[in-house]
C-alpha cells in the first residue's frame, strides 16, 4: 500500500524533532498494515503532537488539549470499523489525566500515540507531568518539587490491556505502532523523544541516552495479560443486542369521575420512609384515571434516607398554569419535619383545607378543616400513613373517590404489593 | 386521549428519541440526571449509544467525536457542568459541530442549591464560550415543551450546525405532569445536509447556503475537523480575508434566520396596554395572571419567549408595538431585560426577578403589574 503521507503539507517540527521520526513510522505502520486513508482517523491533542493529523490523508480530527481521547471514544463508538489512532503529547497526558484513566479502564479499541518529550515544547519547554525532577526546563525551580510520572505504570494499573515504551529512535517503531493499532482494545505506546526546540536546549538528552534510561525502566512490551479482557465497543454491543426495546408510556385510560369541579391542590407532609413520594404517584395516577392534568413536584434532601419528604399534587379539569400550591384543598401531615419545612403555609389557609394529620404531628394554628387520625393505634406503620390518608380522602370523595384510588393502585403496583395495598385502602375506616 | 404521567427530563428523552438521537453522554448532576437515566433504559434498546463520561468535559467530548462521526447527539447538565462544557462549546460553535445541549438550570451561583429551580443561566448560555459567536437556546415552560422544543433543538442543531441548548429548569424537569404524547404536534425531522460534491471540502458553503454540507468522519471521502481558525479545506489559515468571511458566517448563519424559529406564546389583548416578557416556568404563573386581570376587566398581554437567542428582535417588537409599559419577570436577579431595554428604547421596561429557590407566584406578578 502507499504512503498516506500528505506530500502538500510536509511536516513542519523544528530540524531533529523526533515527532518526525514518528510520522514517518506511522505512516510506514499504517501502509503495512494495507490501510487507505478513509479506513483510518488521526485524532490529534494541542501542542507539536497536534499537528500530526495535518500530514496524512485520512481523515483528521483535531480539538482540544487533553481531550482527544474523548473525541476519539465518540467517533469509535459511532464508528467500530474505523482505526482510531490518538496522538497526544505529554502535556496532554497530564490535562487530560482522568481521559487516559478512563480509556484504560474502558477498553475501547483505541491507539494512544504519547510523544513523550519530557515538556511542552510548543508553549516555551514548561515542565509536564514526565519531565525529570533533575531537568532544567521552563518552569523555574517548580519541576524540581514534583515527581515525575511513569504513564505505563499508571496505564497498567488503571487497566490497559496493551502498554508499551520504546523509543522513537528504535528502528522496529513502525512494527511497534503496527502491533499496537491491530490489538483489538486499548493500547498505548509511550514513546521516548527529543525536543531540540526547548528541552535539549538545557538538557542533554541523545537516542542513546533514551536507550540507556529505557534499559533501567521496567519493560513494557505490548499486552498486559491481567489486562486481557473482552473490548469495549463489541461488549457493549453484545449486551444492547439482548435488550428489549421500550416503547413510550401508553397513557392512562380516563374512565371515572372527578369527585370536584375545579383545580386541587395536595400536599403531604411527611418524612424519609413514608412513602410520600410514591402516594404523590398514586394520587396523580388516580387523578389520570379521571382524565384530569397533573402536576406533582416533589421535595426531598438529597440524602434520601433520611430529612422532611414533601409531594405537591395539583388535579385539575383545566391546563394546569401555575405549578405551585396556592390554596391547598387537603394536606397530610404525617411527620413533623415535613410540617416544619412548610410551616409558611399554615397561616394563610381558609376553612375549606382539610388537614388530616397523624397523631403526634403538630401543626401551626390555623382556620382549616382538622381531621385527626391516630393511624399508629389503628395497628397501620407509619411507610403506609400516606397510602392510608388517601384511602380517607376517598372515604370523604375528597379531591379522589375510591375508584380512582383503586385503579391507579392497580396501575401502580403488582401481585402481593397490590394486595396488601387494596386491603389496606379498604381497612381504612374514617 | 389517555394521559401519562412523567417528568420533564423523560420528555426530554423521549423527544430526543423522536428526533432520532442515535448518541448520549452524560455526567450525573442534579436535577439533570433523569435524562440520563431515561435515555439509558430507553436508548440502547433502540440501538443509540448511551454513556456516562468520566466527567463533563469528556462527556460532551464524546459527543462532539460521535455527531462528527454523523451521529444525532445529545448531552444534559446544570450550571455547574456548564462550566466544564465551556471550551468545547466553543468548539462546536467554531468547528459547526450538530450538537443538543440540555441545562436543567439550578440554583447558582456554583454548587447553589441543586434541587431548587432558577433560570440563571440564560447569559451564560450565550456569552460563557470564547469568541463570543451566537448559539440558539431554546426554553421550555412545561412538559409538553419539554418533548417539542427537544425536538426542535435537533432540527436547528442538524439544520445549521451548531450547538443547540435547551434551557430547562429545575421546576419543570423534575416536576411530573400529565402528557398525551401521541397528541403532541411533532416537527417534521431536519437532517443535515450530506455533500455529494466530488471534491469535497469540509467547511465550503455551496452559493446561497451559509451552512457548510457535511460528510461524517469514516466516510468513503476523506472529512477534516478542526479547533483551529480553518478555511474551507479545514486546515489552519492566517489569511485575515478568509477568517473574517468566516466569523461574519457563522454569526449571519443564526441571526439572520432568526424569524425562521422565533418559538413563543402570545396572548395579545386589543385594549391592554401593559405587557408581559417572560419565558420558562414563569410563563405559566403569567398565564395565570392574564387571564384573571381578563376577568376582572383590565387585560394584559403576554408575550412568552421560547427562543431566547438569537434574540428574536423582530418578533418582541411587533408584540410590544402597542404596549406603553412593559414588565419583564425572569427568576434571576436581571438577566434578558436587558435584552428587552435594548430593543425597545422607546418604551419604559421594568423588571421583577427572584432567585432564591421558590417560583415567580401569579400574585407576585400582579402586585409588580399594579404597583406599576
Ligand atoms: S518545539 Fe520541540 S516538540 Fe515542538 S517541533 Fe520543536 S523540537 Fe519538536
Amino acid at each position: 500500500m502507499d504512503s498516506l503521507l500528505n506530500t502538500g503539507r510536509p511536516p513542519v517540527f523544528c530540524p531533529g524533532c523526533s515527532h518526525e521520526r514518528v510520522t514517518k513510522a506511522l505512516d510506514k505502520a499504517l501502509s503495512n498494515m494495507g490501510l487507505s486513508g478513509d479506513k483510518a482517523v488521526i485524532v490529534s491533542d494541542i501542542g507539536c503532537s497536534g499537528l500530526f493529523d495535518t500530514f496524512f490523508n485520512t481523515h483528521a480530527f483535531h480539538g482540544l488539549h487533553g481531550r482527544a481521547l474523548t473525541y476519539a471514544a465518540g467517533i469509535k463508538m459511532a464508528k467500530p470499523d474505523l482505526n482510531v489512532i490518538v496522538t497526544m503529547g505529554d502535556g496532554g497526558l497530564g490535562i487530560g489525566g482522568a481521559h487516559l484513566l478512563a480509556a484504560c479502564r474502558r477498553n475501547l479499541n483505541l491507539t494512544l500515540l504519547i510523544l513523550n518529550n519530557f515538556n511542552f515544547g510548543m508553549t516555551g519547554g514548561q515542565f509536564s507531568v514526565t519531565t525529570p525532577q533533575e531537568a532544567q526546563v521552563g518552569s523555574g525551580f517548580l519541576n524540581r518539587l514534583e515527581k515525575s510520572l511513569d504513564v505505563c505504570d499508571v496505564a497498567r494499573s488503571a487497566g490497559a490491556p496493551y502498554v508499551s515504551r520504546c523509543s522513537s529512535y528504535s528502528s522496529d517503531l513502525p512494527d511497534e505502532i503496527e502491533k499496537a493499532v491491530r490489538f483489538d482494545g486499548f493500547s498505548l505506546i509511550d514513546m521516548w523523544g527529543i525536543c531540540p526546540g526547548r528541552y535539549t536546549k538545557r538538557n542533554k538528552l541523545t537516542p542513546q541516552i533514551i536507550d540507556e534510561t529505557l534499559a533501567g525502566f521496567p519493560s513494557c512490551s505490548g499486552i498486559v495479560e491481567e489486562n486481557k479482557r473482552k473490548e469495549y465497543s463489541h461488549n457493549y454491543r453484545e449486551i444492547i443486542s439482548k435488550l428489549k426495546k421500550v416503547d413510550p408510556p401508553r397513557g392512562i385510560k380516563a374512565e371515572f369521575v372527578f369527585p370536584e369541579s375545579d383545580r386541587q391542590e395536595v400536599i403531604i407532609l411527611g418524612s424519609a420512609g413514608q412513602r410520600i413520594i410514591t402516594s404523590g404517584d398514586i394520587l396523580c395516577i388516580a387523578g389520570l384515571t379521571a382524565g384530569l392534568n397533573v402536576t406533582q413536584k416533589n421535595d426531598y434532601n438529597i440524602t434520601v434516607l433520611r430529612g422532611p419528604s414533601i409531594s405537591e399534587i395539583i388535579l385539575s379539569p383545566d391546563d394546569i398554569g401555575y405549578s405551585g400550591i396556592e390554596k391547598p384543598s387537603v394536606i397530610i401531615a404525617l411527620a413533623q419535619e415535613g410540617v416544619d419545612r412548610r410551616r409558611y403555609l399554615f397561616s394563610d389557609l381558609a376553612e375549606n383545607t382539610l388537614i388530616i394529620r397523624a397523631a403526634g404531628v403538630d401543626t401551626p394554628e390555623s382556620r382549616a378543616t382538622m381531621l385527626d387520625v391516630d393511624l399508629k393505634a389503628r395497628g397501620i406503620k407509619s411507610q403506609d400513613w400516606a397510602l392510608a390518608s388517601l384511602a380517607v380522602m376517598a372515604k370523604l370523595k375528597k379531591v379522589i373517590n375510591a375508584d380512582m384510588l383503586n385503579a391507579a393502585l392497580k396501575l401502580v403496583f403488582r401481585e402481593t404489593v397490590l394486595e396488601s395495598a387494596l386491603e389496606l385502602v379498604n381497612r381504612v375506616e374514617l | 386521549m389517555p394521559l401519562s404521567l412523567m417528568e420533564g427530563n423523560e420528555a426530554v428523552a423521549w423527544g430526543a428519541m423522536a428526533s432520532g438521537c442515535g448518541f448520549f453522554a452524560g455526567y450525573p448532576i442534579t436535577p439533570a440526571t433523569t435524562i440520563f437515566n431515561t435515555l439509558l433504559r430507553i436508548m440502547p434498546p433502540a440501538g443509540g449509544i448511551c454513556l456516562q463520561g468520566e466527567d463533563e468535559i469528556a462527556s460532551i467530548g464524546y459527543c462532539l467525536g460521535a455527531s462528527m462521526a454523523g451521529l444525532k447527539a445529545m448531552t444534559a447538565t446544570s450550571g455547574p457542568g456548564i462550566s466544564l462544557y465551556s471550551e468545547q462549546i466553543s468548539f462546536a460553535i467554531g468547528s459547526e459541530i450538530p450538537l443538543v445541549i440540555v441545562n436543567v438550570q439550578r440554583l447558582g451561583p456554583s454548587t447553589g442549591s441543586a434541587t431548587r429551580g432558577a433560570d440563571g443561566d440564560i447569559n451564560f448560555m450565550r456569552w460563557g464560550s470564547s469568541g463570543g459567536l451566537p448559539v440558539i437556546v431554546l426554553a421550555p415552560v412545561d412538559i409538553k415543551d419539554c418533548f417539542v422544543l427537544t425536538m426542535h433543538a435537533f432540527n436547528l442543531a442538524e439544520e445549521f450546525r451548531c450547538p443547540v441548548f435547551l434551557a430547562s429548569n429545575k421546576e419543570i424537569a423534575m416536576t411530573k405532569e400529565s402528557i398525551d404524547l401521541d397528541a403532541v404536534e411533532k416537527p417534521r425531522i431536519i437532517d443535515r445536509i450530506q455533500s455529494n460534491e466530488e471534491k469535497f471540502l469540509p467547511f465550503a458553503v455551496k452559493e446561497g447556503s451559509m451552512v457548510p454540507d457535511f460528510l461524517p468522519i469514516g466516510s468513503k471521502t476523506l472529512v477534516r475537523q478542526t479547533s483551529s481558525t480553518h478555511g474551507a479545506d479545514g486546515y489552519i489559515t492566517t489569511d485575515s480575508n478568509i477568517i473574517s468571511r468566516f466569523q461574519n458566517r457563522l454569526k449571519n448563519k443564526l441571526e439572520s434566520a432568526i424569524d425562521s424559529f422565533s418559538f413563543h406564546d402570545s396572548f395579545t389583548d386589543e385594549n391592554a396596554d401593559t405587557l408581559i416578557i417572560t419565558y420558562g416556568v414563569t410563563g405559566r404563573a403569567a398565564k395565570v395572571v392574564i387571564n384573571e386581570q381578563r376577568k376582572a376587566g383590565q387585560p394584559v398581554s403576554l408575550l412568552i419567549l421560547k427562543t431566547l437567542w438569537p434574540v428574536p428582535e423582530n418578533l418582541v417588537r411587533n408584540k410590544a408595538k402597542k404596549a406603553k409599559n412593559i414588565f419583564v419577570f425572569e427568576m434571576n436577579m436581571g438577566q434578558y431585560v436587558h435584552e428587552i431595554e435594548r430593543i425597545l428604547p422607546d418604551k419604559k421596561v421594568k423588571f421583577f426577578g427572584q432567585m432564591d429557590g421558590r417560583l415567580i407566584t401569579p400574585r407576585q406578578i400582579m402586585e409588580a403589574i399594579s404597583n406599576g
